[in-house]
């Protein structure tokens, strides 16, 4: 799929805010499955300072600073990007009981590494109860996949999407004895439960197509930046990606920004505007498939 | 002349009679067979020739020093944080210069392996990859972090300055229970000690051959202004600030070394350069001594909730912008698990066998060393493995306490370590008056230097509560104790001064971050707020009292001005508290550029204004405390002005306090000059601007509109006119960096010279209350035309 992709995040200031820096997470990762045709982050009032980058999990990040006081700041991507994902997957997972092992026998520690992806980090704890309910959940899953393939069901079915009941900051064990939440909230929860049973896992933030191909429903999350994860299905299979809002594997409706081991690995704009006052904040999102067959040559651009 | 009081016999062979170390633990003091250290002889000797009452006066002598020179210890209990005395152990550690120059080298040794190690988990990750270290145990360390990974410091070293917590086995070896690489804390408190200590054995300590410190502290002086850019830029110690519990140190090691003290606020980052915010502008910082934990430094990359970093910091060190000192991320070398491997890793780092073993550690994250765990769990500690805390700070409290060790063992194996229960040795300590041995444990400091690792001769030691002498024991607190390194020659002696050969030149203060001018402008402000506030409490709760003779017109005209600022009917009212509560905030962000009589002069104002609260009734018993008040608050005002260095701070305090009474002046007088305010209403005005008697003496008549407008506003010769204040300002603001720019007057020079001019032109009977409220306006114009130019 070719997607002709929009956001823009907008922030409204009661009082100027002071100058400030920010670090942006919002250029979409290039991927075996997937290139970036083309892409451009701009950012209204223009940065004083502007430096694209890769981060620790080799996602592109930009910094930017703005030098004067602003009592509005909008950012916005715009790109392409092609998007390619064979549908079938094979179980080639271990057993869960044999997953040990082979996390142990993957001696380095690179960004694809399992290791950084288990145990605690800054938004995901370890939680009992999340972990009585996986559990349960996967209770006689033959592999890793299947365990994982499992969960989401059973996630999708426990959790209801409800964009009123939490907020950027709401803890994942909130959320979970809620069992109400958005894309972020089954995320974490999800990681959460993941890892309980020893399975790394981590977070994807990107972007879903707006409208459904014809004939099939709107998708939640698809009019903001979308999460979902990633789980490590041992040396032979990999990284799996699973979106638990939708309860389905994350293809070629998905398109990924970020990778991470929670949200504050990827979250799109770090660093807030300090200013006395409140501010509100707008995000948009347009994902829309091009139609045509392939780009031409001469239209494709660096980012 | 004969004396009638018997004087008690010196402590003799009594001082040691009690003195009984337990067995199968070593001793400083004495040999296992009960003979005494040939090192601590001549310390023996001098306290044995005491008398009781001699020894007490001795120690009352360093616990002295350490309250005058207001050394502290912040203590968290579950409702906030106090300050408490210094628990200092008057007895040093004695130990020999040979036995320390063993420890030393294997000190450095470690010094040196912490550092490949570094190099490696922040560089080519080699030692995961050839299996020596297994990668949970770095990937799941909350202080491996990972936006760290793949800058190379711009000097080629990731550490500069580090502690190691020793203690010593019942053989009499010493061993390691934890390394210290974050932002270790304890070497200025050694300092401390030593010159309590010092006044304690003043007449012992010149002939005891005992090593000195600043020769330390010199070299590592030295070091860190080596590392700075050539020609430019500053050396600087970052401080969490004032809440963190070793904040005495941070200010006491900066005052001592010449470097100037930062807050993650004072730092400005800005195309990769690192600079200062001062008065004078951005000032280029080169080096920085963090005391701040790594994950704070930067809410961008790192912690995304701390309020205490600098935004960019590590962009701008991945840019080379500075030394960080230690770099970031030192803090993944304190983890538990590490020490379990340090001695694989020291033979494949270094080619040698680690020369000063640690405390013996199994992770419990591979089987075998489980199982070890599992079957020796009498003879261990075993707690969290990626904790960074010392083995006897146990954190048993982080596991979870519903289940079994052995269970948690067989459920989370990777996430604990199992460390060896191990017994420290005892030192002397004076427990209700009798020498007793107490455990000890003693933090080691080193510092890189151009010529290699050095090690401060001395230590911080901690000596337990209790006789016991399981390490787990120090968890309870207890005392600290100096740490002499004694040799049979004297040692070179040496100060931190080079001895002057020279003509002597005079230094002139560092730098004023904005952030500390701002809080001493705020602080002028607060104070001489306060001080309005009170003298309007005062006047009106005197006119309330039965024997006054005010007419309620003014006393209602009185209340209504009043309720501006404070609830009128309130004698000590909230108002004020709150006026007095951020008079002391300010303080306390500055309190390194604060003498501490000044800073407990207004501690003292505010706590007894809060007694006053609640207790005091309107009318003359208010007044009365008001009269109380103002005295205080003339006190600490004395101590500031009598005591303060007159240099750029001081301005900033000076003018808050003057644009505020300037400010205030011309409003009191826009009400009470008023021509339809109530008969009464000159008297107040005269009297809340402390100038009934220069009325009395200036003019014979009665108050009248010309002549109170005359005093309190154009009256250049009176300190409580508003032209006086505007004049004082203006030749403080003549004085502040970047008055004139390029031969042109500033903005806010100009503005001072208009409004002053304006007063010195104007006749009194032009000043109706219109142009007043215009003045009081341009004054608050002010405020803001500073804060731009200089607090921003």
């Amino acid at each position: 799929m070719l997607y002709d992709i929009r956001l823009s995040i907008s922030y409204d200031y009661d009082q100027p805010a002071a100058a400030g820096r920010h670090l942006l997470r919002i250029l979409p990762r290039g991927l075996p499955d997937q290139q970036v045709i083309s892409g451009r982050i701009e950012t209204d009032p223009p940065a004083s300072f502007r430096r694209d980058g890769t981060d620790f999990f080799g996602n592109p990040t930009t910094e930017i600073a703005i030098d004067r006081p602003v009592d509005e700041m909008t950012v916005s991507f715009t790109g392409r990007v092609q998007r390619e994902v064979t549908d079938s997957v094979f179980d080639l997972a271990p057993r869960l009981e044999d997953l040990p092992g082979e996390i142990a026998g993957f001696a380095a520690l690179g960004p694809e590494a399992p290791h950084h992806f288990l145990g605690r980090s800054d938004r995901v704890h370890p939680s009992a109860e999340i972990t009585t309910f996986a559990r349960d959940a996967t209770r006689g899953a033959r592999s890793v996949l299947g365990a994982l393939t499992a969960l989401t069901h059973a996630l999708h079915a426990e959790m209801a999407f409800d964009a009123e009941a939490t907020e950027v900051s709401t803890p994942t064990l909130e959320a979970f004895n809620a069992r109400r939440g958005v894309c972020q909230d089954f995320s974490h929860v999800m990681i959460a439960a993941l890892r309980g049973l020893g399975i790394p896992a981590g977070y994807v933030s990107g972007f879903l197509r707006t409208l459904p191909p014809e004939g099939r429903a709107r998708l939640e999350g698809a009019d903001a930046m979308h999460a979902w994860v990633r789980a490590w299905c041992g040396t032979e299979m990999g990284w799996v990606q699973v979106d638990p809002t939708n309860d389905m594997v994350a293809g070629n409706d998905h398109v990924v920004v970020a990778f991470g081991r929670d949200y504050a690995d990827v979250a799109p704009i770090r660093g807030a505007l300090r200013s006395s006052g409140s501010h509100s904040t707008r995000h948009e999102v347009d994902v829309v498939p091009v139609n045509m067959e392939r780009p031409s040559l001469d239209s494709v651009s660096t980012y | 002349m004969a004396d009638s009081r018997t004087i008690p016999p010196p402590l003799g062979d009594a001082l040691l009679s009690g003195y009984r170390p337990r067995a199968g633990v070593a001793d400083e003091l004495l040999r296992p067979d009960g003979s005494l250290r040939p090192v601590w002889q001549p310390l023996i000797d001098v306290l044995s020739r005491q008398t009781p009452e001699g020894l007490a006066q001795r120690f009352a002598r360093g616990d002295q020093y350490l309250h005058d020179a207001g050394v502290y210890y912040r203590q968290y209990t579950t409702d906030g944080s106090t300050e408490r005395d210094w628990p200092l152990s008057h007895v040093p550690v004695m130990i020999g210069a040979d036995e320390w120059q063993r420890l030393s080298a294997g000190i450095a040794q470690r010094a040196e392996l912490l550092e490949r190690v570094m190099a490696d988990l922040y560089g080519s990750g080699n030692l995961v990859r050839e299996g020596l270290l297994p990668a949970q145990v770095v990937a799941q360390s909350p202080e491996w972090l990972r936006p760290l990974v793949g800058i190379q410091p711009r000097s080629g070293h990731f550490l500069y300055f580090l502690a190691f917590e020793i203690g010593r086995s019942p053989d009499g070896s010493w061993f390691v229970l934890g390394d210290r690489t974050q932002a270790p804390s304890g070497a200025g408190f050694a300092l401390e000690n030593r010159i309590a200590t010092l006044r304690i054995f003043s007449d012992h300590y010149p002939q005891a051959n005992v090593e000195r410190l600043a020769g330390f502290f010199r070299q590592f002086r030295d070091a860190l202004n080596g590392l700075r850019d050539e020609g430019s830029g500053r050396v600087a110690i970052l401080t969490p600030g004032q809440e963190t519990d070793t904040f005495f140190e941070h200010a006491y090691i900066a005052r001592y070394l010449g470097f100037t003290l930062l807050e993650g606020e004072d730092l400005r980052i800005a195309s990769d350069r690192l600079a200062v915010r001062t008065v004078r502008g951005p000032e280029p910082l080169s080096v920085i001594w963090r005391r701040l934990d790594s994950r704070y430094a930067d809410p961008l990359e790192l912690d995304e909730n701390s309020a205490l970093g600098t935004p960019g910091m590590v962009a701008a060190l991945r840019a080379g912008a500075a030394t960080m000192v230690n770099c970031l991320g030192s803090g993944v070398l304190e983890t538990r698990a590490l020490l379990a491997f340090l001695p694989g890793l020291c033979e494949r780092l270094m080619g040698e066998p680690l020369k000063l073993p640690n405390i013996a550690t199994w992770w419990c994250g591979a089987p075998a060393e489980r199982d070890y765990v599992r079957q020796n769990l009498d003879r261990m500690l075993v707690g969290p493995a990626f904790s960074t805390r010392l083995p006897f700070e146990s954190d048993r409290a982080d596991l979870d306490p519903d289940v079994s060790i052995e269970e948690l063992l067989d459920r989370e194996g990777e996430r604990l370590v199992g460390q060896e229960a191990v017994t420290l040795s005892t030192t002397p300590a004076f427990v209700d008056g009798q020498l007793r041995p107490r455990p000890m444990t003693v933090r080691v400091f080193a510092a890189r230097t151009p010529q290699g690792w050095t090690v401060m001769p001395g230590g911080y030691a901690r000596i337990g509560r209790t006789g016991d002498a399981a390490a787990l024991a120090m968890q309870q607190g207890g005392s600290v104790a100096d740490v002499w390194i004694a040799s049979d020659a004297p040692p070179e002696s040496v100060s931190l001064t080079e001895p002057a050969t020279g003509p002597f030149v005079r230094r002139m203060p560092g730098l004023l971050p904005s952030r500390a001018a701002d809080n001493l402008f705020w602080l002028g402000r607060y104070v001489e707020r306060a001080e309005g506030l009170i003298r309007l409490l005062r006047a009106y709760h005197m006119r309330l009292s039965g024997g006054g003779t005010a007419t309620q017109p003014l006393l209602d005209y009185l209340k209504t001005y009043l309720g501006t600022y404070a609830e009128p009917d309130d004698p000590v009212p909230e108002a004020l508290l709150d006026l007095l509560g951020a008079a002391r905030s300010c303080a306390l962000r500055v309190r390194d550029r604060f003498s501490p009589d000044g800073w407990l002069a207004l501690d003292e104002l505010e706590e007894a204004a809060r007694e006053m609260a609640g207790t005091r009734r309107a009318g003359d018993d208010a007044a009365r405390a008001m009269g109380d008040l103002l005295r205080r608050l003339a006190g600490f005002s004395g101590l500031v002005n009598e005591n303060m260095f007159r240099f750029t701070g001081w301005r900033f305090l000076t003018i808050g306090r003057s644009l505020e009474r300037a400010h205030a002046g011309a409003e009191l007088l826009r009400v009470f000059a008023d021509d339809d305010a109530p008969s009464g209403a000159f008297d107040v005005a005269v009297e809340v601007a402390d100038s009934v008697m220069t009325h009395r003496r200036r003019y014979s008549v009665e108050t009248n509109r010309a002549t109170v407008i005359d005093l309190l506003a154009l009256d250049d010769k009176n300190p409580r006119a508003v032209v006086y204040q505007v004049a004082l300002m203006r030749g403080e603001v003549a004085e502040l960096p970047a008055a004139t720019v390029a031969g042109r007057m500033s903005e806010l020079s100009s503005a001072l010279l208009r409004l002053h001019t304006e007063l010195q032109v104007v006749a009194p009977e032009d000043l109706d209350s219109g142009t007043l409220a215009g003045i009081r306006d341009e004054i608050a114009a002010l405020s803001d035309r500073l804060s731009a130019q200089y607090l921003a």
